[in-house]
């Protein structure tokens, strides 16, 4: 105890990245426009520069992940910072240590920044609270997904020039979706109109307080829509207790091209997979590259990241 | 001991509808030999204490019907000492202690560990309660008759509900017979699965499970559907929400006869307190929407609630440092459970004499123990309070063994001054 006091003495101010309600549209339009940098960069020949020389980087996942996690650890390396990943499968957390004792070993090591997923709401503010780097949030529990959000955001300005007065619809899973929250909050302060659309067990309570129209319908909430962000559905909400069943849910749910007809003509698919083929999407529509800008997503991911790492990485 | 004389006081009896200015008399016994106007300055004998309150309220020793003690178990979080003073600090004479200890208090040989730990330990009464199944498993029932012998005054599984109807229908219509007090912690169990705070906006925004407040209602209703059959003294730990209290308003209209509790968390706080994830307003039941609050304030003015209890539950600091899903639930609170209830005073919410009830002689009753009145014959059991007093919540000034308060900081009004137990001063503020 008296350990914790004597470092939260020392402790200064820091930035973190713990979920988009925290940072302000100065901070997303900052974030956006290095990632645009960075986009040029990641197609070059040499990809690598050296502005996070020196700099140590943990990635900690409590949570499988390929995507993120490769995703946060080719961006700090292509800024030059040293990547350690840290299995938390093998770790002493498996052990019974907690969250904050893992957080003090780790601070004693001096990192400059914390790139964290957990399976728990808050992890991440528990975690920022304790050490004296930045932490970015990688997806909490149901909370807040940031990057992914704002790698959302880069791929649609990317295509449609802007965010602002588009029409977006989010649809699926909205209950367990760390993405969906993320999206609404950012989505929403660049100005874009939000429809969520999923089955009302799946709706969380009071969601419209969240400032989006929510929809059990697909037909009327994807009426108009500019961007369709689709979610995946997990396996195990398919059988008997959300939803009846995938087939059903698909039925219903699924994008498919009628459905997807209500939307604009020239309207978008994303998400963030991984997906269920022939659950939420229809195969054809997800490697359709007029519509689909899925794999798109995955390469700006990592624009976002560099762009978040340098940001919050800088303000130390 | 020599007699004493306390004069000068605003005397609060609610069980006498009392509230006058006097005095009363301490025997040598440490009884009450006479309360009231009556008792004023003149013809004090030399040989008796004169002790001065100066206007300050004299009430009843707060009876407080939901406190956890450590032991025997969790002594690091609690023990009869320390319990002891918090609850002397504020006011607090007599406590029901919860069973669920380790080992739980199912038998009758641990009776007379907790009575004796009780009262070799502790300068208040504790009263304590054993569980209603074995184990707090919610399958067998425990021996209600003979506990009641040994001195066992109510019957809870505390943090658990008997989630099975059928034992809980066999405990209600078995209770009767000894007359047991049944205390029931209302939530199903399979609605609020995983659930960590009140199922709603907030619950929305910080990506946690709620908990709906039909786990508590349909608890309710089943077991008051119960009371109709098989009718036993039953009475309800906790509530939290509006819908909850609307059923207890029809029930009791109806004429059924049972009482129901209140958390003063519940009372004083609501969900948007949760602010960043403190663990300290993890609760159970949930601190719910600020007009479930309200609801439950006017329920505790109309009488639809009967008693305001702390939940005092210790929990040391390793069980709360920890992410929003892994930390323990519960707060401390009974050193401040009468300064954070004037706060419904000082607001107009509840008149005070409503409250001073819910806090002592309605307790007694329902417990059926001769505490919470200033009846002449009775054990002098007091509590002196100034009721303007303005303090400010400080965890380390907070006597229990733990430090999770729920209300760190909060800026109150009314503050105990002394708390006699049998005649004696046990607590005095200087």
């Amino acid at each position: 105890m008296a350990v914790i006091k004597k470092l939260k003495a020392v402790k200064i101010e820091q930035n973190h990245l713990l979920g988009i309600q925290d940072i302000s549209f100065s901070q997303v339009s900052e974030i956006l426009q290095q990632a645009k940098t960075f986009i040029t960069l990641n197609k070059s020949d040499s990809k690598k520069i050296d502005i996070l020389r020196g700099k140590t980087q943990i990635n900690l996942f409590f949570e499988p992940s390929t995507r993120t996690q490769s995703s946060f650890e080719l961006a700090g390396k292509r800024l030059g910072a040293d990547v350690m990943s840290m299995n938390i499968v093998n770790s002493a957390i498996k052990k019974g240590e907690t969250l904050i004792d893992t957080a003090m070993t780790l601070n004693a090591m001096h990192p400059d920044i914390i790139v964290i997923r957990h399976q728990d709401s808050g992890a991440p503010n528990l975690l920022s609270q304790k050490v004296n780097c930045a932490v970015i949030n990688a997806g909490d529990g149901r909370r807040e997904h940031p990057t992914q959000a704002l790698l959302d955001a880069l791929t649609i300005i990317n295509r449609k020039g802007k965010v602002e007065g588009l029409k977006i619809a989010i649809c699926g899973d909205i209950l367990h979706s760390r993405v969906a929250r993320s999206n609404i909050y950012l989505m929403n302060m660049l100005g874009a109109e939000v429809n969520v659309i999923a089955p009302k067990t799946l709706l969380p309570h009071s969601i419209e307080r969240l400032g989006v129209k929510a929809f059990t319908d697909m037909n009327k909430g994807l009426e108009n829509c500019d961007i369709v962000m689709m979610l995946r559905l997990q396996n195990e909400r398919m059988h008997g207790s959300f939803l009846p069943s995938a087939r059903e849910y698909y039925e219903y749910f699924g994008l498919t091209p009628d459905k997807l007809n209500k939307a604009k003509k020239d309207a978008l698919i994303m998400h963030p997979g991984p997906m269920n083929r022939g659950v939420e999407i229809d195969t054809n529509l997800a490697d359709d590259i007029n519509r689909s800008v899925i794999r798109e997503q995955v390469e700006l991911g990592v624009a976002v990241r560099m762009a978040c790492l340098k940001i919050f990485c800088k303000r130390n | 001991m020599k007699e004493k004389y306390l004069i000068n006081a605003r005397i609060i009896d609610p069980k006498n509808d009392l509230d006058e200015i006097g005095g009363l008399i301490i025997d040598s016994k440490g009884l009450i030999k006479a309360v009231g106007k009556k008792v004023a300055n003149g013809n004090i004998p030399s040989t008796a204490d004169k002790i001065d309150l100066k206007r300050q309220i004299l009430i009843p020793g707060i009876v407080d019907m939901r406190v956890f003690v450590g032991e025997p178990g969790y002594e690091y979080k609690e023990n009869f000492r320390t319990l002891s003073d918090a609850a002397l600090a504020g006011g607090v004479t007599s406590v029901v202690s919860m069973p669920n200890t380790s080992p739980v208090i199912d038998n009758v040989s641990m009776v007379d560990f907790l009575k004796r730990r009780g009262r070799d330990k502790s300068r208040i009464n504790i009263f304590p309660s054993a569980t209603l199944t074995k184990n707090t498993e919610g399958k067998q029932m425990t021996e209600f008759g003979l506990l009641k012998r040994k001195g066992i005054v109510a019957f809870t599984d505390g943090v658990k509900t008997v989630q099975n109807p059928q034992v809980m229908a066999r405990i209600m219509n078995f209770a009767s017979q000894s007359e047991s007090l049944i205390m029931q912690h209302a939530e199903d169990n399979i609605l609020s699965e995983g659930g960590l705070i009140n199922e709603g906006e907030i619950s929305t925004r910080l990506g946690l499970k709620g908990i709906p407040f039909l786990a508590e209602k349909i608890i309710v209703e089943r077991d008051l559907s119960f009371l109709e059959e098989y009718f036993c003294r039953y009475h309800i730990s906790q509530i939290s929400s509006e819908k909850t209290v609307s059923v207890i308003k029809k029930a009791k209209n109806e004429g059924k006869i049972f009482t129901t509790g209140v958390s003063i968390n519940n009372l004083s706080l609501n969900e948007n307190d949760i602010g960043d994830f403190k663990t300290f307003l993890k609760l159970s039941p949930p601190l719910r929407t600020e007009n479930d609050r309200q609801s439950l304030v006017e329920a505790v003015n109309d009488g639809t609630i009967d008693v305001i209890v702390s939940d005092h539950k210790p929990e040391d600091e390793e069980s709360k440092r920890l992410t929003f899903s892994q930390a323990t639930t519960g707060a401390t609170g009974v050193e401040t459970l009468l300064p954070l209830a004037l706060e419904l005073f000082h607001n107009k919410s509840v008149k005070l004499m409503k409250l001073i009830a819910s806090i002592t002689s309605n307790p007694a009753k329902i417990l059926g123990i001769n505490k919470g009145s200033l009846e002449k014959g009775n054990e002098a059991d007091l509590c002196v309070f100034d009721i303007n007093k303005p303090w400010i919540v400080n965890k380390d000034i907070l006597k229990s063994k733990s430090k999770n308060t729920p209300i760190e900081d909060r800026k109150l009004q009314g503050q105990v001054l002394k708390t006699f137990v049998k005649g004696e001063v046990a607590f005095e503020r200087i």
